[in-house]
């Protein structure tokens, strides 16, 4: 059994954390080759090679890889994939636009956001937002994965596996990048980060969304949001957590404003300890919050920057 | 150009789901049903690019048990022109699989010949999100995933995408597939005249044999559990209470 481990680049970086979450979920399976593709990233292949468990790591280097396009990145992956019995990848956006082209290419099933590998075809993964947790057993010959890194941990650094580039599959042609907007942050990574400070609806607008940033900052935490925060412009939509947004696990979650609908705890719900802060006493997020404060939070949210 | 939307029948998003006490999938028995969320949204762009004269006709397809049509006619009642039904089950708890869904949809784009497909971009029961991306690999075509913009230009549509790290926008060749996100426009409701009138539009009924394809299962499901239900904790009085606990109680500041 061998594993191609599809790393997670963003312009030339790696994303290690993702990428050794899911190293660690894929060693069970077998010897681990990483790809990296990229119009630049050599410097991102030679730090996956750092990490514990990888044997090797295969550099594809083209401008055809620059923008994360699906369509040439599934061809070259197809065009490897006959080495492999299992094609694994964290559940990013990238990976969930590129895995399922891969797994139809192949004519196997794609198997989405696993949570646990029971043995070599068979997986857990959560459905219904979180609700239930399926087992399914694949009998594909080949196994095209996604793994929800906030189950994972992170696997070490300190090895030194081989680097072998290699050419690109021909251009498909289908489509082309026409531009990226990219929120410029010093916070750390939503999905990585110890802390999240989260904003609802109940935040009221854009401009009061900056007392939960300021509570985020002071506490070295990623700011996350609702659905509703983002759909009412209070946040940008890469902050969303939930089923349909990020999912994330830190030491700690601060829910403000936030009513805790199915779809929100879908995504924070694994969190060590949640804190909720809403006005509403009978708000569902008190259900799965460990310490919660009944306030309105444009008193308890400047207080408890003066208290930290 | 004809603009071909898949929409799927499942758990109404309000509804408790619940997991069948012998393990072996979620109960679907008298739950209320609805179309998939991001699929009502699909259906809502395409009657958006019929209204910009951008479509002539736009038409409904889902694959499931019978009871499906009643997606069909709300695809329908908000303005679709007609609908295809494969009818691929006969029990609600049998679903068919993105690779097979995908198949099928092929075989129907083959027939049809749209110039896109708007599909959601996951159903809100297996949360797969796959169907799309899967379709336009078999079809050979460009795909365009999670949309919150779309504009469809002569024989290329630009499409701005809701991603891990903000937006992307990318431009694909037409034919092309496009799988819409949340914020790309707000379905309307459907009015009881249009109601009316989806009743008298028609709908084709198909199976996956008429197609020649099979839609055995690659995964077979081995058990469905509860997940660990966390417990409510507790209530603290003030922002003091509040960080002291966070400090000395649970540790995480
Ligand atoms: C298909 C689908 C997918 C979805 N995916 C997601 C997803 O990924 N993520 C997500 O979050 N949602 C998602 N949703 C939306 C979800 O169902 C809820 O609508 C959303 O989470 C509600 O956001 P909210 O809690 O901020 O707003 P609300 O439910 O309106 O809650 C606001 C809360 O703020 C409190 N509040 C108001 N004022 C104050 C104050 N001054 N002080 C203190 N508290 C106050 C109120 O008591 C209330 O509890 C999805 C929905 C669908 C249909
Ligand atoms: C391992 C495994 C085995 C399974 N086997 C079974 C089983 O035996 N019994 C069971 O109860 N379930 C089973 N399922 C569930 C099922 O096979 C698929 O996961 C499910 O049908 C498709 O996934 P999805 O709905 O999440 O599709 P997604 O890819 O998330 O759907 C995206 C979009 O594709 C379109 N689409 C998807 N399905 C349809 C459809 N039927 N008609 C029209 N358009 C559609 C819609 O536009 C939709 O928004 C299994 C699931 C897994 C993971």
């Amino acid at each position: 059994m061998a594993v191609l481990l599809l790393a997670e680049i963003t312009d030339g970086q790696l994303a290690m954390d993702a990428t050794a979450k899911t190293v660690t979920a894929a060693k069970p399976l077998g010897d681990i080759t990483v790809l990296c593709v990229g119009a630049t990233c050599a410097a991102a292949a030679k730090e996956a090679a750092t990490i514990e468990g990888v044997s090797k790591v295969l550099c594809a280097e083209h401008d055809l890889y620059g923008h994360r396009l699906a369509e040439p990145a599934a061809d070259l992956v197809v065009s490897l994939a006959g080495d492999y019995s299992h094609i694994v990848a964290p559940a990013t956006t990238d990976a969930k636009n590129l895995m399922p082209r891969i797994a139809a290419l192949l004519d196997v099933m794609v198997i989405s956001d696993i949570t646990a590998v029971i043995d070599a075809d068979t997986f857990e993964r959560p459905i219904y937002a979180g609700n239930a947790l399926q087992t399914v057993k694949s009998a594909d010959t080949t196994k095209v994965i996604s793994v929800r890194g906030s189950v994972f941990d992170a696997a070490a650094t300190g090895g030194s596996a081989s680097v072998e580039n290699i050419g690109a599959a021909s251009d498909p042609g289908l489509s082309s990048w026409v531009e990226d907007k990219v929120a410029e942050s010093d916070r750390p990574e939503l999905t990585s980060a110890g802390i999240v400070v989260s904003g609802g609806r109940g935040v009221g607008s854009e401009d009061d969304f900056a007392m939960i940033e300021k509570l985020a900052d002071k506490l070295g935490a990623a700011v996350g949001a609702s659905r509703a925060a983002v759909d009412s412009g209070y946040a940008p939509n890469d902050w969303q957590v939930g089923q349909t947004g990020k999912v994330v696990a830190p030491d700690l979650y601060i829910a403000i404003g936030i009513s805790g609908a199915i779809q929100h705890l879908a995504g924070m719900k694994d969190s060590k300890i949640i804190v909720a802060i809403n006005k509403d006493e009978e708000a569902p997020i008190f259900q799965v919050a460990d310490y919660g404060l009944v306030a309105d939070l444009f008193d308890a949210v400047p207080k408890l920057i003066d208290a930290l | 150009m004809k603009v071909l939307v898949p929409v799927k029948r499942v758990i109404d998003y309000n509804v408790k789901v619940r997991v069948k006490a012998d393990g072996s999938g979620v109960d679907l028995a008298n739950v209320k049903m609805s179309m998939n969320p991001f699929d009502e949204i699909a259906v809502e762009q395409a009657i958006r690019l019929k209204e910009a004269g951008k479509a002539e006709e736009v038409v409904a397809v889902s694959i499931g048990v019978k009871q499906s049509q009643e997606t069909l006619r709300t695809a329908l009642a908000m303005g679709a022109d007609r609908a295809i039904l494969i009818v691929a089950a006969d029990d609600v708890h049998n679903d068919i699989e993105p690779l097979a869904v995908a198949k099928l949809l092929k075989a129907v784009v083959d027939e049809e010949q749209p110039g896109i497909v708007l599909c959601g971009k996951q159903a809100i029961d297996n949360d797969m999100n796959a169907t799309g991306q899967m379709l336009s690999a078999l079809l050979g075509w460009s795909q365009a995933t999670f949309a919150s913009e779309l504009d469809i230009d002569g024989d290329k549509a630009v499409v701005t995408r809701e991603v891990d790290g903000g937006l992307q926008t990318i431009k694909v060749n037409m034919p092309t597939v496009v799988t819409v996100d949340l914020r790309l426009n707000e379905p309307r409701y459907a009015s009881l005249p249009n109601i009316m009138k989806a009743k008298k539009k028609p709908l084709d009924e198909k199976t996956p044999a008429d197609y020649g394809v099979d839609v055995g299962n690659r995964l077979e499901i081995v058990k469905t559990a509860e997940p660990e239900t966390r417990k409510a904790g507790i209530k603290v009085g003030s922002v003091e209470e509040l960080v002291t606990k966070l400090k000395d109680e649970a540790g995480v500041l």
